[in-house]
């Protein structure tokens, strides 16, 4: 089994994450769907680590990927909750005070 | 106090300001500002009176008369030398007189306008057009010059259309008039005389190259017509043309009824003190230019004019019109005493003709002052349509004399005066114009013969209207309702106070102590000189005194013809009309053709109509015509082309120029619009955006 099919399953794992960021209303989906997409990125760091020239650093930054999307998650769920806390909903189509 | 300048700027200078005073501020003076002009004109007498005292007691202007003159008035330089029009102010015994007449009646109608004209809205305004006439008949008087004559001569034309036309408000006034139109008759009709004026001072001043009295006379006397006396003649002539206008001498005297129209002190100092006395003191003054031949067509001018007025005035029923051919016909009377070669005579009778004729006009504003008021009182007015109760008609009038007697007292003593009955200052001036007339007519040129029996014609219908009008008047029984009668009073002490005044100097004693007047012991025939004609040689000398001599032989018969021809008058008037010898009625409605001559004025106003105004309708409405269709059609084409053209151009600009500049705005923003779909503002579709973005990246790239 070689890089080919962990390529694969990453852009499938991409399209997927950004078909969720894209269609759904749902904040909490939306970012389940940049979730999928770091994760995509995970995998091809991995894999290209592994059928690369053997050192640890696609593992190294899948690691600090890991890390920063706890933070981020850490982050967006706060957002999330305090979007609903103001407006009642976590439609974020909603949210759109902003525009002009 | 020395005759100076400053007395004679004053006189000229007190109306002018009075004049300007009532126009600016006159409405908001106490009064009316009234006391302004009275005080100007009383003082303007006073210096008047002062220079007239000293010219005849102390003989001032005996060497020659003062003149004070500013050489450089006017310079124009031309290429081939520079000329001066010099301007300045001539006093010689003449003006003294003419000062003090004119001063004086001035004076004494403007103190009797207070009382007349009290109430009127333009109270004041009158009183300012009454010091502009005073202070343009003063232009005119001390004038030195041809100029500055014609300039006060015109000044006095526009003072006297603004006066005759002041109750202009009024449609008509009694007893048909318009004074609009009367205005305007007036100055037009003048005017016509006054080109003949205007040419004969052009002719002169292009012969002589002078206007100053003396430089003309002078430059006459050297010769400037030298070889050419019809011109001399000629220009006499047109120079009494503007005389015939001012005077209303025939034909032109068609204005002067019409000029009733004003209020009567206005006829009062149009026909006494200013007006018609400028054209006569024109030719007084201007006597030296007027060669025999011209000064015969003038005593004829003047005979016909005497004669011709009077027939007219015998028939007129309007007091005021009566009175107005009176003083036609007594203007006729002062201009063939000068042109038969009586100056004195003339001028003297200009001089009391002005206190009686003012007297005679004051007191039939008086008679109709008391009349409106009578009828006023039973709310009864003039109706213009019927003509009935017209306040000025003697046919409504009749035993007035209890109520107004001050009025018909002094009118009396007028009416006496003007029939020149002894004791009267008219039966001196009448006597010496009729005894020059005889000596003229009957002894130096027989074939003149006319002249004098005109004159005595005209003596006896004078006396005769005179008297009719005095008996119409005051005699017999009012001829309206009683309760009218009740309501006649004798006019306010303003007014009357005038009237006694100017009878006083209606009697004989101001001019000589001897009422039946031997020729030289009236003050004029030593204080009025006859000047010589400007071509004067010894000739001439001897000739003035062969006429004076001539005169004075003349004078006693005169005296008795013009006594026999007053009396002829006076009776018949009293047996037609007080004795009802001969009905009025009767008179009335007699259908004779003479009436009816007389009553429409020698058909002279419809001769005019059809012959002059009509002409001028025809060439005004030719030119209102051209004006109409070729002018108007020519500017309205213009018009219509720049209409076309202007259309077009908006076309232009709005199709064009705001089509390219709209079709660029709506292009950018149909483009906004299709723009603007993609910025939804949602980063969902952002995102669709972005992928597509890369999508197509690397299928480039691939």
């Amino acid at each position: 089994m070689g890089l080919q099919a962990y390529l694969v399953v990453g852009a499938l794992l991409f399209s997927l994450g950004i078909v969720c960021l894209v269609t759904r209303r749902n904040a909490v989906a939306v970012l389940m769907g940049v979730e999928l997409i770091l994760n995509a990125a995970n995998l091809n760091f991995v894999a290209f680590a592994r059928f690369g020239y053997g050192a640890l650093d696609g593992q190294m930054f899948a690691i600090f990927s890991i890390v920063m999307a706890a933070a981020e998650v850490a982050v967006a769920l706060a957002l999330v909750l305090n979007l609903y806390r103001t407006i009642g909903t976590i439609d974020v189509d909603e949210a759109d005070t902003l525009r002009g | 106090m020395e005759t100076s300048i400053v007395t004679y700027a004053l006189i000229l200078i007190l109306p002018l300001a009075a004049f300007i005073i009532q126009m600016l501020v006159g409405r908001r003076l106490p009064r009316g500002g009234d006391w302004v002009v009275l005080t100007a004109i009383f003082a303007a007498f006073v210096l008047s009176f002062g220079v007239f005292w000293r010219a005849l007691s102390g003989g001032a202007f005996a060497n020659g008369p003062w003149t004070w003159t500013f050489r450089d008035w006017l310079r124009t330089p031309t290429p081939q030398a520079s000329w001066t029009l010099p301007m300045g102010i001539l006093v010689d015994n003449v003006t003294a007189m003419m000062l003090v007449v004119v001063t004086g009646c001035s004076a004494l109608i403007f103190l009797f306008s207070t009382g007349y004209m009290a109430g009127h809205p333009r109270y004041s305004r009158f009183f300012g057009y009454l010091a502009l006439f005073a202070f343009s008949m003063l232009v005119l008087v001390l004038a030195d010059n041809l100029l500055a004559l014609y300039v006060g001569w015109e000044l006095v034309g526009v003072s006297s259309y603004l006066l005759i036309g002041f109750l202009h408000d009024r449609a008509l006034v009694p007893p048909d008039i318009s004074p609009g139109s009367a205005s305007k008759k007036a100055f037009i009709t003048t005017r016509i005389g006054d080109v003949g004026f205007f040419l004969g001072i052009l002719a002169v001043f292009a012969v002589t190259g002078q206007l100053g009295y003396g430089n003309v006379f002078q430059s006459i006397g050297d010769g400037a017509f030298m070889g050419r006396p019809w011109l001399l003649t000629l220009v006499g002539l047109l120079l009494f043309c503007g005389a015939i206008g001012k005077s209303a001498q025939f034909p032109l005297h068609v204005w002067l009824p019409d000029a009733m129209a004003g209020p009567t002190p206005v006829s009062a100092l149009i026909h006494a003190a200013t007006m018609v006395a400028a054209g006569v003191y024109m030719v007084g003054r201007l006597y030296p230019i007027f060669t025999p031949d011209a000064l015969v067509v003038i005593a004829y001018v003047g005979a016909i004019t005497a004669f011709f007025a009077a027939t007219i005035a015998v028939v007129m029923t309007d007091v005021k019109r009566v009175l107005a051919y009176s003083t036609i016909s007594q203007l006729g009377y002062m201009m063939f005493g000068l042109g038969v070669g009586a100056y004195g005579a003339g001028l003297f009778h200009l001089m009391t003709h002005a206190f009686f004729k003012a007297l005679l006009f004051l007191a039939s504003g008086s008679v109709i002052h008391a009349m409106e008021h009578g009828l006023g009182r039973v709310g009864r007015h003039w109706n213009p349509d019927t003509g009935e109760d017209d306040p000025q008609d003697m046919r409504n009038m009749g035993g007035l004399r209890h109520a107004m007697p001050i009025t018909f007292a002094t009118m009396g003593v007028a009416t006496l005066a003007i029939c020149g009955v002894p004791f009267t200052s008219g039966f001196l001036s009448k006597d010496m114009i009729l005894g020059g007339a005889v000596a003229f007519g009957f002894i130096e040129h027989p074939q003149h013969f006319l002249i004098p029996l005109l004159g005595l014609a005209a003596a006896a219908l004078t006396a005769f209207y005179m008297f009719r009008l005095m008996f119409m008047t005051f005699f017999g029984e009012f001829r309206k309702e009683r309760e009218v009668e009740h309501g006649l009073r004798e006019s306010p002490a303003s007014m009357t106070v005038p009237l006694v005044v100017l009878a006083i100097f209606s009697v004989w004693i101001w001019y000589t102590f001897d009422p039946s007047a031997a020729f030289r012991e009236v003050w004029t025939a030593e204080f009025i000189v006859k000047p010589l004609p400007a071509t004067g040689t010894l000739a001439d000398v001897a000739s003035n005194e062969a006429f004076a001599h001539a005169a004075h032989t003349a004078h006693i018969p005169a005296m008795l013809l013009s006594l026999l021809a007053a009396g002829a008058g006076i009776l018949l008037a009293w047996r037609k009309y007080r004795r009802g010898t001969i009905s009025l009625e009767a008179w009335r409605t007699s259908d004779s053709r003479l009436y009816r001559v007389l009553a429409n004025k020698y058909y002279v106003d419809e001769a005019y109509e059809h012959t002059a105004v009509a002409a001028t309708l025809v060439v005004s409405r030719a030119a209102a015509w051209f004006d109409k269709v070729i002018i108007d059609g020519l500017v309205n084409a213009v018009a219509r082309l720049q209409v076309g053209i202007s259309w077009l151009a908006g076309r232009a600009d709005k199709f064009g120029v705001d089509g390219a500049v709209n079709l660029l705005a709506d292009a950018v923003r149909a483009m906004g619009n299709g723009v603007r779909q993609v910025q939804t503002g949602r980063i969902q579709n952002y995102i669709v955006f972005a992928m597509m973005g890369i999508i197509i990246l690397f299928l480039i790239i691939r």
